[in-house]
């Protein structure tokens, strides 16, 4: 029964909400609806869940004073503050001049912003040290790269007025190409998990490794 | 001429990170110009899509992005608000990640202040919901059933701008600003697909290409694609601000990046004769 009852739940909720996708009938939309509503709320729960399980972690390991344990405490208190200015802030902590904006904007955008424009660094010393060509496939891949940069960039019709539209070819045609069939395999994936799922076949969110 | 190429190798990192930062923030300071942005077809696309909107109308603004990725996506938020307000269109926004709603609030006192529009009589800003597609799926239902109160905890009821939305029927256009997922596919496969709205995209330059096949069967109907995208839209809405002041430093450092591809190449050629003759 144990190994039943969550394949049967499973396959009775999998099939309905695939019939209530295609079926508009207000019979189905309604249950449709209801389980939607279920799951946003289940998925807010995953949130705290998600907090719990970072804490617990990183609390363990500052006390077993694992590798790298002072940048854990520096996590631990930067989510222990936000959370305790937010509250104590009560409904009032999303307007401005409020201590979680603050956090939000001087520390929060400011540190986000900062690894994403790490990225320019890191990918001209990577273009420097890594980027070697030594077979066609990788010449290839080097044209490529070098008609993209300098044609998806305003100097890149001043140096040729070629450029840009060369790079609106490899983009619309070659790169396209690839990408629709990357999205139609991994579509029948997804379907053919779908199935396996609804179906009973695989079950591996189940408490066994659904052998 | 062979020691000089190979001591290249030993090139100090720290001396590509010094010269990328000269680029990038010397243009930023200064202000020189190199190159005029030349709109494409995919952001005239975008244009073309909003100014097709009847005034009066109401438009769905999905910002899904936070900070991260706020030198991209946050200057097609703001043209894209500006672009709206500029033509009295009622707008209706939503964010699918935790950090977006302040950014939306941002754009929502700029560009208002600039077009004096009113919040929930002109925009409202409904804030984020967990739940990712479902949420999506859950609007196609009921928008009010899906966001109750907007992200001050003003029932929806008592909002405007509401007055008269139920679900996807009421909306013109669909604008998904988006960094990633749940972002502008899941747009498209729950929404589009489903209810044939019109949308539009604006989304980072490294997530571009995966957008490029739903711009072709028409499912987008305009794309933005990294902050060279939102200067092109910048261009046509006639304001020209944060990415058009961008796309100076931003040629440059590209013009670097080929550079050290070809400076790298050229540094381990004396390595690969070697390994040849051996």
């Amino acid at each position: 029964m144990k190994r039943e009852v969550p394949l049967l739940i499973s396959m009775a909720a999998g099939l309905f909400v695939l019939i209530g996708f295609f079926v508009p009938h207000p019979a189905i939309r309604t249950g449709y609806d209801k389980i939607q509503q279920w799951v946003i709320i289940v998925v807010a729960f995953t949130y705290v869940l998600g907090m719990a399980n970072v804490l617990r972690l990183n609390v363990e390991q500052i006390r077993r004073r694992s590798r790298d344990w002072p940048y854990k405490v520096a996590l631990v208190a930067g989510i222990v503050a936000t959370m305790a200015v937010g509250f104590s802030e009560g409904t009032r902590y999303l307007d401005d001049n409020t201590g979680f904006s603050w956090i939000y904007n001087n520390m929060y955008s400011a540190m986000s912003s900062t690894m994403f424009s790490l990225l320019a660094f890191f990918i001209a010393s990577a273009a420097f040290r890594a980027f070697r060509v030594r077979t066609v496939e990788a010449l290839l891949l080097a044209v490529a790269a070098f008609i993209l940069m300098l044609g998806r960039v305003p100097i890149g019709a001043l140096i040729h007025p070629v450029l840009p539209q060369a790079a609106d070819w490899l983009m619309e045609i070659p790169q396209n190409a690839a990408k629709r069939g990357i999205l139609m395999g991994a579509a029948l994936g997804v379907m053919a998990t779908g199935f396996r799922i609804i179906l009973g076949i695989e079950r591996t969110y189940g408490s066994d490794s659904g052998a | 001429m062979s020691f000089s190429l190979s001591s290249l190798r030993r090139l100090d990192r720290r001396w590509i990170f010094l010269t990328v930062g000269l680029l990038v923030v010397v243009p930023l300071v200064t202000g020189f110009h190199i190159a005029p942005v030349l709109p494409g077809s995919r952001a005239k696309g975008f244009y073309d899509a909003v100014e097709h909107v009847p005034p009066g109308s109401t438009v769905l603004l999905a910002g899904d992005y936070d900070p991260g990725t706020i030198a991209e996506n946050y200057p097609m938020h703001l043209a894209a608000v500006r672009h709206l307000m500029s033509r009295n269109i009622k707008i209706i926004a939503v964010e699918l990640y935790p950090g977006g709603p302040p950014l939306a609030d941002r754009v929502f006192h700029i560009a208002g202040e600039e077009f004096h529009k009113r919040e929930r009589i002109d925009y409202v800003n409904l804030g984020f919901k967990s739940g990712n597609e479902v949420v999506m799926s859950q609007m196609g239902s009921s928008i009010p059933v899906t966001f109750p109160a907007d992200r001050s905890g003003v029932p929806v009821g008592q909002i405007p701008v509401m007055k008269g939305i139920e679900n996807f029927g009421q909306i013109a256009l669909l604008v998904s600003i988006s960094a990633g997922y749940p972002g502008t596919k899941e747009w498209v496969q729950q929404v589009v697909s489903r209810y044939h709205l019109p949308m539009v995209a604006g989304v980072t330059a490294v997530s571009a290409p995966e957008y490029y096949p739903y711009l072709q069967a028409g499912q987008l109907q305009g794309l933005l694609g990294g902050m060279a995208g939102a200067a092109e839209y910048e261009v046509l809405v006639g304001h020209p601000a944060l990415a058009t002041r961008g796309m100076d430093a931003q040629s440059l450092a590209h013009i670097f990046i080929a550079f050290m591809i070809l400076l790298g190449n050229l540094a381990a050629l004396p390595q690969r004769s070697s390994a040849g003759r051996k």
